[in-house]
This record gives C-alpha cells, sequence and structure tokens, in this order.
C-alpha cells in the first residue's frame, strides 16, 4: 500500500516538475539519469565495468544529429535509428570485451570507445570540433510540436520511464537472476550450465542501447551533439553518478545523475570550483559510504526492520 | 461622433506611452552574462580576466545605463556545449540576461550563437576563433569582436610572404580546425607568391613533436606553420626551442597564439615566433594607460587580446543601448552596427551587416630575451594589417549578407 502510494505520488511529481524547475535542467538529469541506469545494468548487476559507455551515448547523438538535421527524420525515428546504431556498436564492442575479465575488460571497453572519439574528432558528417549544431527539434508522430518545452520534457519523461521499466522487468526476470549468479560467481554459473558469455553479451547490448537511447534524447533536448558526449570524460562521469548514487539499486543511478546534473547546474557560477567540489564529493562518497547513497539508505532500512523483527 | 475620435486620440497615446515604455530596459536590470572556461585551457588567456574586463567596463561606464542597474554574472562552461547550452538558456530565460560575452571554444560557441538568435539575446564573441560565426552560423544578434580563423590566415600568411618568407612547411594537427587552418593560409601564401613545400600532420592532442620538427626542418622550408592550437601549439614551440630550429634561422609561425601563452612558456623558447594579434598592450599610452590598469587588478597578467576584446565590446554595447534607449537584443545590435567603434582597443573599425567587428590587425614577433625591457615585455609589432585586408570580403554563406 505504501509502495503504491509513493509511486503515486513520484509519478505526480515527475510531472509537476517542469512547473517548478527549470524543464532543460530536468530533462537533462533526465538523459543523465537513463544513462546511468543503463551503465548501472552492467556494473551492478553483472558486476562488468565498462569505461566506454561515451562511445553508445556519443554514437547515438551523432546519428541522431545526423539523421534528423540532414536527412529530415521525425524525432521518434531519429531517436530510433541512434538507439540501433548504439546496439549495433554496443554488439561489436561486447563480443570482443566480454571475452576478459576484471582491469583487461575495462581496458578493452576504453580502448575501443577511444577509437569512435577518434574517428567522431575526424569523420565529415560529425562536424569535428564544432559538432552538429543548430538540430530542429520537429514535430513528434507528426502533430506533437517538440519546441514546446513542457512538451519535449513529457516525451523526455516518457523516454526515461520506457527505459527504467525495460531495466527493471530485465533485472527482475529469469535472465536477471542469472546475469546476478554471473556476478556473484561466474565458474558456479558456468558449472550450472549457463552460456554466461551469451548472458553477458546479451546485458552488455541491452545496455549499450539504453545508453544510445540516453544519447539521442540529449541529442533532441540541446539540438546538439558533440565531442563531450564521446570524449572519456562523459564514461568515467557515469561512473561517479552510479557510484554516487549507489550501484545495484535501481534507484541510485537516477539519484547520482540528479546530484552530480544538479552540481554542474546550479555551481557554474562558482567558476573553478565546480570540478573541485565534484571531487570532493566523490572523494567523501568512497570513503563515507561506499554503497551510495541510495545503497547507504536502503542498508539503514534493512538494518531497522532487522531490529524491528528482533525485539518485536 | 466627436466623442469617440477624443477616445480614439486618448488610446492611441496610451499605448503610445505604453509602448515607449516597454521599449526600454527589460525586468528593470542590464544583466551581463560573461560565460567561458574558468579552469580548463582556455582559464588563462579569457577566464576570470574576461569576467574583470566586463566588470571594468560596467564601472567606467557609470554602472548605470538609462537609469537601470547594470550586472555582470560569469559562469563556467568547462569547454562542454551542453553544460554550456544549458547555463544560457537559464541565463535568459530565468535569470534575466540580456548579453552573452565572451565564450570561447567554438562548439560552445556556435551553441550560444544558436539560442541567443532564437531568443533575440545578444552574444558579443570575443574568444572563439571559427569564421562560421559570422559566416553560415552569422546571427542579427550576434557580433564577433576579437579575431578569426579568416584574420589569423591572412594576416600572418600575407604579412609573413610579404617579408621574404616564401616557402612554407605546416604542421597540422590531424581534424578539422587543423585542415581548416591549413587550407586557408595555404591559399593566402601561394596567392601571394609563396610556395609550400609540404604538410605533415600531427594526431590531436599529441604530446611529442619530434619526429614532425625534424621532417619540418628537413624541407628546409623558411617558416613553419603551426596549424594547431592550444596545448599542441605549446608543446611545438617549446620542442622546436629545443631543437633550435629558430636558432638555426627558419622562422615558426603561430596561428592560434595568445600573450598568455608566451608567458607560460617564457621568451627563450618562444623566440622569433610570429604570429597576428588583435591587439597588444604595450603600443601606446592609451593601450598602456588601460592596459596597467587591468593588470593591477589581475595579479599583475597584462590581457590578452580577447580579454581587452571583452572590455571594448561591452563599452561599446552600453553605448548602443543608451542611444538606442532600449536594450531589446535586435535593436541594441542595429545600433551598435550604426554607431562608429572606437576605444583604444579598435582602431579604424566597423561592424558589417553580418556581425564582424573589422579592425586593424598586427603582425608580432616574439622578442629576444636580450630585447625584453622587463615582465610582459614581449612583442615586437611588425606590421599593421588594415581590417578590411585581414578580414576579407563577407562571406554569402551568411543570410545577413545581401546579394
Amino acid at each position: 500500500m505504501i509502495r503504491i502510494l509513493g509511486l503515486v505520488v513520484l509519478v505526480a511529481a515527475a510531472l509537476a516538475a517542469p512547473y517548478f524547475f527549470y524543464p532543460i535542467f530536468l530533462m537533462k538529469a533526465l538523459c543523465f539519469a537513463l544513462f546511468a541506469c543503463a551503465f548501472n545494468l552492467l556494473l551492478g548487476y553483472v558486476g562488468l565495468l565498462s569505461f566506454g559507455h561515451a562511445a553508445f551515448l556519443g554514437t547515438a547523438a551523432y546519428i541522431t544529429g545526423h539523421s534528423m538535421k540532414v536527412l529530415g527524420l521525425p524525432p521518434e525515428l531519429g531517436i530510433l535509428a541512434g538507439t540501433a546504431a548504439a546496439a549495433l556498436v554496443g554488439l561489436v564492442f561486447g563480443w570482443l570485451a566480454i571475452r576478459r575479465q576484471g582491469i583487461y575488460f575495462a581496458m578493452i571497453t576504453l580502448a575501443l570507445s577511444q577509437m569512435i572519439f577518434f574517428y567522431a574528432l575526424q569523420a565529415p558528417f560529425t562536424g569535428g570540433e564544432d559538432g552538429i549544431q543548430a538540430i530542429p527539434r520537429g514535430h513528434l508522430l507528426g502533430f506533437i510540436d517538440l519546441t514546446s518545452e513542457i512538451a519535449l520534457y513529457h516525451f523526455v519523461l516518457a523516454i526515461f520511464v520506457f527505459g527504467w521499466l525495460v531495466i527493471y522487468r530485465t533485472i527482475h526476470s529469469p535472465f536477471g537472476q542469472v546475469l546476478k549468479a554471473i556476478r556473484e560467481n561466474e565458474p558456479r554459473a558456468i558449472s550450472l550450465g549457463y552460456r554466461t558469455d551469451h548472458y553477458k553479451l546479451m546485458a552488455f547490448v541491452l545496455s549499450a542501447a539504453l545508453s544510445g537511447m540516453a544519447g539521442s534524447t540529449k541529442t533532441l533536448v540541446f539540438q546538439l551533439a558533440s565531442l563531450t558526449d564521446v570524449h572519456w570524460h562523459m564514461s568515467g562521469e557515469v561512473v561517479l553518478m552510479t557510484l554516487l548514487g549507489g550501484m545495484g539499486t535501481v534507484f541510485g543511478p537516477v539519484v547520482g545523475a540528479f546530484l552530480v546534473v544538479s552540481i554542474q547546474n546550479y555551481l557554474a557560477q562558482m567558476g573553478s570550483w565546480v570540478t573541485i567540489i565534484q571531487g570532493g564529493i566523490f572523494v567523501v562518497c568512497v570513503l563515507l559510504f561506499r554503497r551510495g547513497i541510495v545503497g547507504e539508505v536502503l542498508a539503514l532500512i534493512r538494518k531497522l526492520r532487522e531490529r524491528q523483527a528482533r525485539t518485536g | 461622433m466627436k466623442h469617440s475620435t477624443a477616445l480614439l486620440a486618448g488610446v492611441a497615446a496610451l499605448a503610445l506611452s505604453a509602448g515607449s515604455a516597454l521599449a526600454q530596459v527589460s525586468d528593470d536590470v542590464v544583466k551581463i552574462g560573461v560565460l567561458n572556461d574558468q579552469s580548463g585551457t582556455y582559464a588563462d588567456l579569457a577566464g576570470p580576466g574576461s569576467t574583470l574586463a566586463a566588470q571594468m567596463a560596467v564601472d567606467d561606464f557609470g554602472g548605470t545605463v538609462l537609469g537601470k542597474k547594470i550586472e555582470v554574472v560569469f559562469a563556467d562552461h568547462q569547454n562542454k556545449p551542453d553544460v554550456g547550452s544549458s547555463i544560457v538558456n537559464r541565463w535568459i530565460d530565468a535569470e534575466q540576461v540580456d548579453v552573452v560575452v565572451d565564450v570561447p571554444t567554438s562548439s560552445v560557441a556556435l551553441a550560444v550563437q544558436e539560442i541567443t538568435n532564437r531568443k533575440g539575446k545578444v552574444h558579443l564573441n570575443s574568444t572563439a576563433a571559427s569564421s562560421d560565426m559570422t559566416g553560415k552560423a552569422c546571427s542579427p544578434t550576434g557580433i564577433h569582436w576579437t579575431y578569426n580563423t579568416t584574420a589569423l590566415a591572412n594576416g600572418t600568411g600575407k604579412a609573413i610572404v610579404a617579408q621574404g618568407g616564401k616557402s612554407w612547411y605546416f604542421l597540422t594537427a590531424d581534424y578539422a580546425f587543423g585542415h581548416a587552418l591549413e587550407r586557408d593560409v595555404s591559399a593566402v601564401v601561394k596567392a601571394a607568391g609563396g610556395e609550400v613545400k609540404g604538410v605533415v600532420r600531427h594526431p590531436f592532442p599529441n604530446q611529442d613533436f619530434s619526429s614532425f620538427l625534424l621532417q619540418a626542418q628537413a624541407s628546409g622550408a623558411q617558416v613553419i606553420g603551426l596549424a594547431n592550437a592550444g596545448a599542441d601549439t605549446i608543446n611545438a614551440i617549446k620542442q622546436a626551442g629545443e631543437f633550435g630550429i629558430t636558432q638555426a634561422g627558419q622562422k615558426l609561425a603561430g596561428l592560434l597564439v595568445f600573450l598568455s601563452d608566451i608567458h607560460s612558456l617564457g621568451l627563450q623558447t618562444a623566440q622569433g615566433l610570429q604570429l597576428t594579434t588583435g591587439f597588444y598592450w604595450d603600443m601606446d599610452d592609451e593601450t598602456r594607460a588601460w592596459s596597467k590598469k587591468f593588470a593591477a587588478k589581475h595579479n599583475g597578467a597584462m590581457p590578452t587580446m580577447v580579454q581587452a576584446g571583452v572590455y571594448s565590446a561591452v563599452s561599446h554595447y552600453l553605448k548602443a543601448i543608451k542611444e538606442a534607449g532600449t536594450d531589446d537584443g535586435k535593436k541594441v545590435v542595429d545600433k551598435m552596427k550604426e554607431l562608429p567603434v572606437k576605444d583604444f582597443f579598435a582602431r579604424n573599425a566597423t561592424i558589417r551587416a553580418d556581425g564582424r567587428m573589422v579592425h586593424d590587425m598586427y603582425l608580432a614577433e616574439v622578442k629576444k630575451p636580450s630585447e625584453s625591457k622587463g615582465a610582459w615585455d614581449y612583442y615586437k609589432i611588425l606590421r599593421t594589417i588594415p581590417g578590411e585586408e585581414a578580414y576579407g570580403p563577407m562571406n554569402p554563406a551568411c543570410p545577413l549578407v545581401k546579394g
């Protein structure tokens, strides 16, 4: 009952938010929240630390930008094209990278995503340093004008909720159980007869596709796609968001993304202090609450319940 | 009948007065937003110094215009277009910012140009290099103030050939910006009767230039053109100094070099480098007077051309508001184009229809340590390049340029 009530409040808050907060800020936060959730699927539930997720975000951003600006596709097809491209890149990356574990896996994903970065820097259609600018937002399904920020916000919210539900469903399916089994003990999962490489690859592609969806949506919001999206800083930022919020929790990455984006947005007036504050928060988080914000809260609730069960 | 005419006249008069009241300063404040890189690669050449320059312009103007307060705010875009674009959107939508100034990094500058154009606010760009700002991305409310790649190519290319540097070899950063710079300068060099002996492309970004510099040295060209920017240019100059390339008689031509870069390189390494600049602090009494005032508030650091450009642009903007009697973006920019630009920074200056502020540029050579008389005494001005020659004709790709 409390759970349903909480959900209703959350949905109402999400729908009403653009009337109280600045919509572009909210949309940016939602895009990054989806990106972090997709990343968390891999890190939190399969135990794979990818350091190349910017490649999926960026590839999708460029493909969406190019297909909408130059080919004139409507936004829904633009986003699908971007997502599909990211899934394809994810398939190639994943196929290569899952053969190795731990730090080697991270390094392979980093190396591959740097290749995408240099490709984006050189390829004529990406506009190099300038990026793709002034991408038209267009009309959703031909009749919803997305230049209205409120309309766009609800569209972005819908995409986020869709992506989040896909992840939620995946985690709580038998497939998700196998993923968690792989995370806990891969040799045991193999000995039980699971072809773990297949599972890992599927999770990798799913994560890449959802990251791509976040990138495509971000392109629509800012009307630009640039090298920032494929730079390795972006891969680092998503790790930061996920760890801050709490990896391996469904809400953690969302909280982390909102926190990091808020810091970037509202502290921009502090000039050079932004990155220092961000670093400071990360250090504090790692030292004091390693499970991340949501992770710590959940642990606290669990502890209280246990105590209650013991006394009561 | 008479009654209704009187009423009509009354309504008209009311509408008129309401109209003129509306046409004045929006939200009772003129807010200047300085958007740049406060902590990264471009923090020294623009950064907090640009914010200071904008504040100085406001203070020298008296702090108010049309009886309303002038405020300066600033933010760090971290060289990320999405961060920059969300800041500018918020500034305009929620914080009554009327003009965005400075904006280094072409990807961010182009994004800001797009937003300000759409929302009818002013964009006074001083630090971005891309000539697209007044080409296909030109805007009726955007002015590109201090320099652009065309002026750098024309200035450095033409002037060096005229000084006898006929044969060139390019060290080019291997991406769109480097290619464009190399192409523009090559065209200028060839048109002026020089020749291009060869090109070597280096990855971007790059740390080790030794093999590229040796190729450039072996080519025997008189001039080595550095078609790159930022840390790449600095590394290339440093390593050229270690190889003694300039002492051996070849000249280095930097295309995108700022006074702050020379300061961090030191004269020993940078000596003999030729470059184009839009401003140098030690040119005459006027520039010295302003620059010393600036340096006193900036830990002794003299202004770069883009910082001085911010001061000049903001001053002219405030003057135009006073003349136009409004802070409406389009009207103020039209007035800015109409009024003559004249201050310590802008010589023989006009603002063209495409938003390009055309002014005299200077070909400078970095002094030898023995020639320098003290701190920040870095440049010898070799030649004044008239604005027309530096910036060339307007680009027909800009929709504001008529036939």
